[in-house]
């Protein structure tokens, strides 16, 4: 059964080392907790591009074309000519598709950002610490069993201030 | 930042005195928060005496049957406008002055979109049909006029209010979480823990997390700039004069986000003092809005001027009687007071010792939004008051219950302030972090 062990730190050049050494051992499954983005830690490990961008595009697209359908078949279906206007009259509907390809373009992209960040690859409770919100950053790494002692070595020689274990 | 180099700040102690501004409320929170209250008790009052007895209360007269709500309306989708203006476009242009303000100014988007809502149902005479401008399926089959300026503003507001409260809440998950982290009591644990939706501020989070924010920031920017053009064009639709002009859009927005940051201005000197965050709000920060507000005010200014020009220009006695009348008729002292407050005021800011001193620039915000509203004023009121026929000319006075409820709307959006600044983040605490230098092992 894989483990978990998790390392804290002060310092962003020791994470950032840390994160070095450890992918150059073939750990790749650990997750780096920071309280503030920081796009170092995030080019060290360099994960693929995150999938939010296809939900906003997604729903952008969703948007325009319920905006556009919605108009034009709501006005056809029962045709009253207003203010000497064509029944479908594409400019003023242009006011109406484009708040629709906003306000689904941001509903989706909400929920692309819950979906991938928040219950997607959930990151093990137990490793989490309530300081890594506050002043200090922290590597959790889950490998298997035998392998615990090796990874703490590593977070001891990069300058962990504190270890712990847990089950991940 | 000379402030800042005394007491430097620490992650630790940004974590600390953001959580300190929730403890229990003094008792100078509570002598705002009750009169705050009262006062929307008496906005509440007036709006159903109205309900009872009509809209002749409204100081509704020939012909001139759109005042101070719709007034109100245009001046509060206004305020809302510098808050998105300074999350997302300032966001895009890595403008670093916004950390410390933006969600102060998300609040007040927030808040202000709520109360300008408001007004037109209560401008409606029977305020319980206002759902027939939302398109739903009917008995009849009928569905709204899509062609309609006044649909389009349902449409541009609800995205508006959708949206900005979205990027409200989604900045403020990190922040939440390290508010959860930090407090004891049970109860409160227990609520932040919810409102975090279980942030735990690992890499993975924060890369969906930036590319989420990002995207945002790129959807809220164009829809700022249409909120405030579809709200112009409730009025450049109409052919009155005085209305009917393609100016309008860039007009509206170019004074909303005037206004908008004039209320920012007013509001975070106060909450600066109360709280201590002379450390957080510096006077660097104050001096970008200011430089903002030179920028927007040179605009305002222009469209004044190129309002007159037009009205001489085009030749039309209607237009050039109705520009005339602004500045001479009956309403001339509301004309040149919001002259006054936003062309003449504003150009003490190209002083940099007027754009850094508090004092001053409390005054100069609060009488930039005076004339805010007088601007909406005077293009709303003045031009329904003399259009094409002589004949029928009249004059508009405010009458109390109008005024009222324009002082409960005031109320209104100064209690969901003061219960914000008590229950959430008003400072962004992974934003302040983020400006802080990075701790490295050499020092």
């Amino acid at each position: 059964m894989d483990q978990g062990v998790v390392g804290i730190y002060s310092y962003q050049d020791s994470v950032l080392e840390a994160v070095g050494k450890l992918k150059d051992a073939g750990y790749s499954n650990m997750r780096v907790f920071s309280p503030f983005p920081n796009h170092e830690i995030e080019e060290a490990i360099d994960l693929p591009e995150s999938p939010v961008r296809f939900f906003t595009l997604f729903g952008g697209l969703l948007g325009a074309t319920c905006g556009i359908g919605f108009t034009v078949l709501t006005s056809s279906s029962w045709p009253i000519a207003v203010s000497a206007k064509p029944i479908v009259s594409i400019i003023p509907y242009m006011v109406i598709v484009f708040e629709l390809t906003v306000l689904f373009g941001a509903l989706s992209t909400f929920l692309g950002l819950i979906i991938n960040s928040l219950i997607r690859k959930r990151t093990p409770v137990r490793l989490y610490d309530e300081r890594f919100s506050d002043d200090k950053f922290g590597i959790a790494v889950i490998c298997e069993k035998e392998k615990l002692g090796a990874v703490e070595a590593i977070l001891n020689s990069t300058g962990a201030e504190e270890i712990k274990f847990d089950e991940a | 930042m000379s402030q800042t180099q005394q007491t430097p700040l620490t992650y630790a102690r940004i974590t600390e005195d953001v959580v300190r501004m929730l403890d229990k409320p003094s008792m100078k929170w509570w002598a705002l928060f009750i009169p705050t209250v009262m006062l929307v008790g008496v906005g509440a009052l007036c709006f159903f005496y109205q309900v009872a007895t009509g809209l002749g209360v409204a100081g509704y007269r020939h012909p001139v049957f759109w005042g101070v709500y719709i007034t109100d309306f245009v001046f509060w989708v206004g305020i809302a406008h510098s808050g998105t203006l300074i999350s997302a476009i300032l966001y895009l242009f890595r403008a670093r002055f916004r950390m410390s303000i933006y969600r102060i100014a998300e609040a007040m988007t927030v808040f202000a979109v709520l109360t300008a809502g408001l007004f037109p149902i209560i401008h409606l005479g029977r305020p319980w049909n206002f759902l027939w401008l939302i398109p739903y399926p009917n008995s009849r089959e009928l569905w709204i006029n899509f062609k309609s300026p006044l649909v389009w503003d349902v449409f541009a507001v609800s995205t508006y209010l959708t949206v900005s409260s979205l990027f409200f809440i989604i900045g403020m998950i990190p922040d939440i979480a390290a508010i959860r982290d930090k407090v004891k009591e049970v109860p409160r644990k227990i609520i932040y823990s919810i409102l975090s939706f279980g942030w735990k501020g690992s890499n993975r989070e924060w890369l969906h997390y930036t590319r989420a924010y990002l995207y945002f920031a790129a959807l809220a920017t164009p829809l700022v700039l249409s909120v405030h053009s579809v709200v112009s064009w409730d009025f450049a639709m109409g052919n009155v004069p005085g209305w009917h002009t393609t100016i309008f859009p860039p007009y509206f927005v170019a004074g909303a986000i005037f206004s908008g940051l004039a209320m920012v201005i007013t509001l975070t000197i106060p909450i600066r003092k109360i709280f201590h965050l002379e450390d957080y709000i510096t006077l660097d920060n104050y001096d970008g809005m200011a430089k903002l507000i030179i920028l927007t005010s040179c605009i305002v200014a222009y469209a004044y001027a190129a309002e007159f020009f037009m009205a001489w220009y085009s030749g039309s006695p209607y237009e050039w009687g109705q520009f005339v009348y602004r500045a001479t008729g009956e309403y001339a002292l509301f004309y040149w007071t919001m002259v006054i407050c936003n062309c003449v005021v504003p150009i003490v800011l190209w002083w940099e010792k007027v754009r850094k001193n508090i004092k001053a620039l409390f005054v100069i915000s609060i009488l930039i939004n005076i004339g805010m509203w007088f601007e909406r004023f005077n293009i709303i009121v003045i031009s329904l008051s003399r259009d094409f026929e002589p004949g029928a000319w009249g004059v508009y006075k405010i009458s109390l219950v109008e005024a009222g409820i324009t002082i409960g709307s005031f109320a209104w959006f100064f209690m969901f302030f003061l219960l914000f600044v008590k229950t959430l983040p008003a400072i962004s605490i992974a934003e302040m972090k983020e400006i802080l230098p990075v701790p490295k092992k050499g020092g």
